[in-house]
């Protein structure tokens, strides 16, 4: 299952993220495979806002479908 | 013209100690460059709206404020212009937002991994408070290494205490196996900033040391990362969610069933402040009765003791277009209160972190036109002043997608001037004629950006964006901010349009003017099917495009004409400034192509809208 597909309400532990500078970029905000994440919304076809440690964070679609998630 | 946006300024070398506040995007940086410098630099909640270094003075040290970035590297522009700045630091003072140390302190673990003497501000430490975060600030400055001071910069509180601490900076508690590794690197790389980097993988610093390239950086900040989760886990007790109220507001901008309504009251609201109150009633008062009231009569009698009015260098100062009347009442008298009135909407819209959730509503949107939802800043601003709109591209994370944005605001994007006299214009036309306007305008956008979106090479990149929390902006601020940008916006600005106005001047004096008027007569008459006086119009369009609209008002048209003449004169070239500004960012070929384009692309769907509508 991928970020893309998580629903409003849902939590998931981050899995594979398939794109290395995603990855690099994913890890100085905090996100790391193992990382904890809640989806706070989920826009039609569009980004998945993720909350994790009191922080915010919009993934785009395109990326969001790259990242691998645990349930 | 280069391809790179970010110039690094030549830097002063006369002071000794080069003292660098580095920092994520919104952590108030700019509010201790300000404080201590004494010089304005830019503030705002949202990431990457600055993208130069800003340098001032520090008793006898340079004091350098850096872009917010998330770590040291070379993702965009941005981390490239603070990566050289930093590796070069003597001393670093690196800003934390006390309410994100997740986030914040990989930053600083890098910066310590550098080996570089440093302090750190822990800023937002009465918000920290007010939800309940309880940082262990002794046990983070023994972890870290080096001093920790806590601060609340928008309050003015502990600026003092950071500066008086900067003597005590010193490098922190760096990663012992890190260090071992950049052992190996030292017979070859003396600096260890450099070294670090290069281990990290960065291409463009090895290449500068001349050695091979290194790739350790996942491992390296892997590592960093678990370092700063534990660190954190030890100094940082953070108490169950609170803050509903901003939590709920944040979540309905963000919903597309409430986001829309809420974007359609912003910008509803963006309209009455710039487009109607700014552009009609303060304009209206500077532009009309002060300027060409009051100023411009007296420059004429002033100027008419010396020279003779009607001749040629008489025209060029104080004529139509002249440099002392024309060009000083459009600067100071429309220029300068659009800006202004602009730039607060932008200010309020930035720090109540409205934009980036805007961002994340329309990213969808925008994909389709091969941009993501970061680009819905630059064409918002555009709608302002397409200069404004073209200088934000800068934000934009790859060069496909600056030029995408770049073609849209200088092809369709009608500026506030220009929509002020356009919105006049259709109401006298009515209901069905209008929205037949805005869908001829609408359709060439998504034609235009899904085009470019097909045909330029390579692939847009995909939105990954920190959402902050909303807050109440503080007028200060605002004030602050839109008195900075306006200066900036105004020097850059006033001495390309003189050149402009200049041009025309002396255009119109060498009877140039006329004979280009007549010259495009036929395509007016014969194409358009618009009297021949419409001509004059397109010729003023292209130094204002407002001046373009308004002569426009002059004619006696038939509604059908009146929609297809304000299609052409929305979709055609940038004004003399804009054109300005568009070789600066673009470069010459570009730049060229845009506007030679625009000719093309007004004409052809012209001549079209006047065929469908008569």
């Amino acid at each position: 299952m991928s970020l893309s597909e998580l629903q409003p309400g849902q939590s998931a532990t981050i899995g594979k993220i398939n794109a290395d500078d995603l990855r690099i970029q994913l890890l100085r905000f905090g996100i790391a495979s193992g990382t904890r994440v809640t989806c706070h919304t989920r826009l039609p076809l569009g980004p998945v806002v993720v909350r994790f440690q009191g922080q915010e964070i919009a993934v785009g679609h395109t990326l969001a479908r790259q990242i691998e998630i645990n349930a | 013209m280069s391809q790179c946006v970010c110039q690094a300024l030549p830097l002063r070398e006369d002071l000794p100690r080069k003292i660098v506040l580095a920092g994520n995007p919104n952590v108030g940086k700019s509010i201790f460059f300000t404080t201590w410098s004494g010089v304005y630099a830019d503030i705002s909640n949202f990431p990457g709206t600055t993208v130069e270094i800003t340098q001032g003075k520090l008793d006898n040290d340079l004091l350098l404020d850096t872009p917010g970035v998330y770590g040291i590297s070379s993702f965009n522009d941005e981390e490239r212009v603070t990566r050289d700045v930093v590796v070069e630091a003597d001393v670093v003072v690196n800003v934390v937002d006390a309410t994100h140390l997740e986030r914040d302190l990989f930053l600083t673990l890098q910066i310590v991994d550098m080996g570089l003497p440093m302090i750190v501000a822990l800023n937002f430490c009465d918000e920290a408070d007010a939800q309940g975060i309880k940082i262990d600030i002794q046990q983070l400055s023994q972890q870290l290494g080096v001093p920790v001071i806590p601060t609340s910069a928008v309050n003015s509180r502990g600026l003092n205490q950071v500066r008086q601490a900067l003597d005590q900076a010193r490098p922190g508690r760096s990663c012992p196996q890190l260090q071992a590794a950049l052992q190996t690197l030292s017979p070859r790389i003396a600096h260890p900033p450099a070294a670090l980097l290069i281990l990290e993988g960065d291409e463009e610093i090895a290449e500068r040391y001349g050695v091979g390239q290194e790739n350790q950086r996942e491992a390296i900040y892997l590592a960093r990362r678990r370092r700063v989760d534990e660190l954190v886990a030890h100094v940082v007790r953070r108490p169950e969610r609170s803050r509903r109220l901003r939590d709920l507001v944040g979540r309905l901008c963000l919903n597309p069933w409430t986001g829309t309504p809420i974007l359609l009251g912003v910008l509803l609201f963006c309209y009455q402040l710039v487009g109607v109150w700014i552009a009609g009633d303060v304009v209206g008062l500077t532009e009309e009765a002060i300027m060409q009231g009051h100023y411009e009569p007296w420059v004429r009698g002033v100027i008419g003791q010396w020279v003779v009015l009607e001749s040629a260098f008489g025209q060029i100062l104080v004529g139509e277009f002249g440099v002392l009347t024309m060009t000083a009442t459009y600067l100071l008298g429309l220029l300068l209160p659009l800006v202004v009135g602009f730039y607060v909407a932008l200010s309020l819209l930035e720090d109540s972190g409205y934009l980036p959730r805007l961002a994340t509503l329309v990213d969808r949107l925008m994909t389709t036109i091969g941009l993501n939802g970061r680009a819905v800043i630059p064409i918002i601003l555009g709608f302002g002043c397409v200069q404004l709109g073209t200088i934000t591209t800068r934000i934009l994370g790859s060069k496909r997608e600056r030029t995408i944005a770049t073609a849209i605001l200088n092809f369709v994007i009608p500026c506030s001037a220009q929509i002020g006299v356009i919105v006049a214009m259709l109401a006298v036309v009515g209901l069905p004629l209008t929205a037949a306007y805005v869908l001829v305008i609408f359709s060439v956008l998504a034609i235009l950006g899904t085009a470019l979106n097909r045909m330029l090479p390579g692939q847009s990149s995909g939105l990954l964006i920190d959402l902050p929390p909303m807050r109440l902006p503080r007028p200060s601020n605002v004030l602050r901010k839109t008195a900075m940008r306006t200066f900036f916006f105004m020097k850059e600005a006033y001495l390309w349009f003189i050149a402009g106005s200049l041009g025309v001047s002396l255009l119109q004096v060498s009877g140039g003017l006329t004979a280009w008027q007549n010259a495009l007569a036929p395509l007016t008459e014969g194409w358009l099917h618009l009297p021949k006086e419409a001509a004059t119009a397109f010729v003023m369009g292209m130094v204002r495009r407002d001046f373009g609209a308004a002569g426009l008002t002059e004619l006696s048209l038939a509604p059908w004409q009146v929609v297809s003449a304000l299609v052409v004169i929305t979709l055609f070239v940038p004004c003399i400034a804009s054109l300005m500004i568009l070789f600066k960012e673009r470069g010459f070929r570009e730049a060229m192509t845009i506007w030679a384009g625009a000719w093309v692309l007004a004409f052809s769907v012209g001549g079209i809208v006047s065929r469908l509508l008569s």
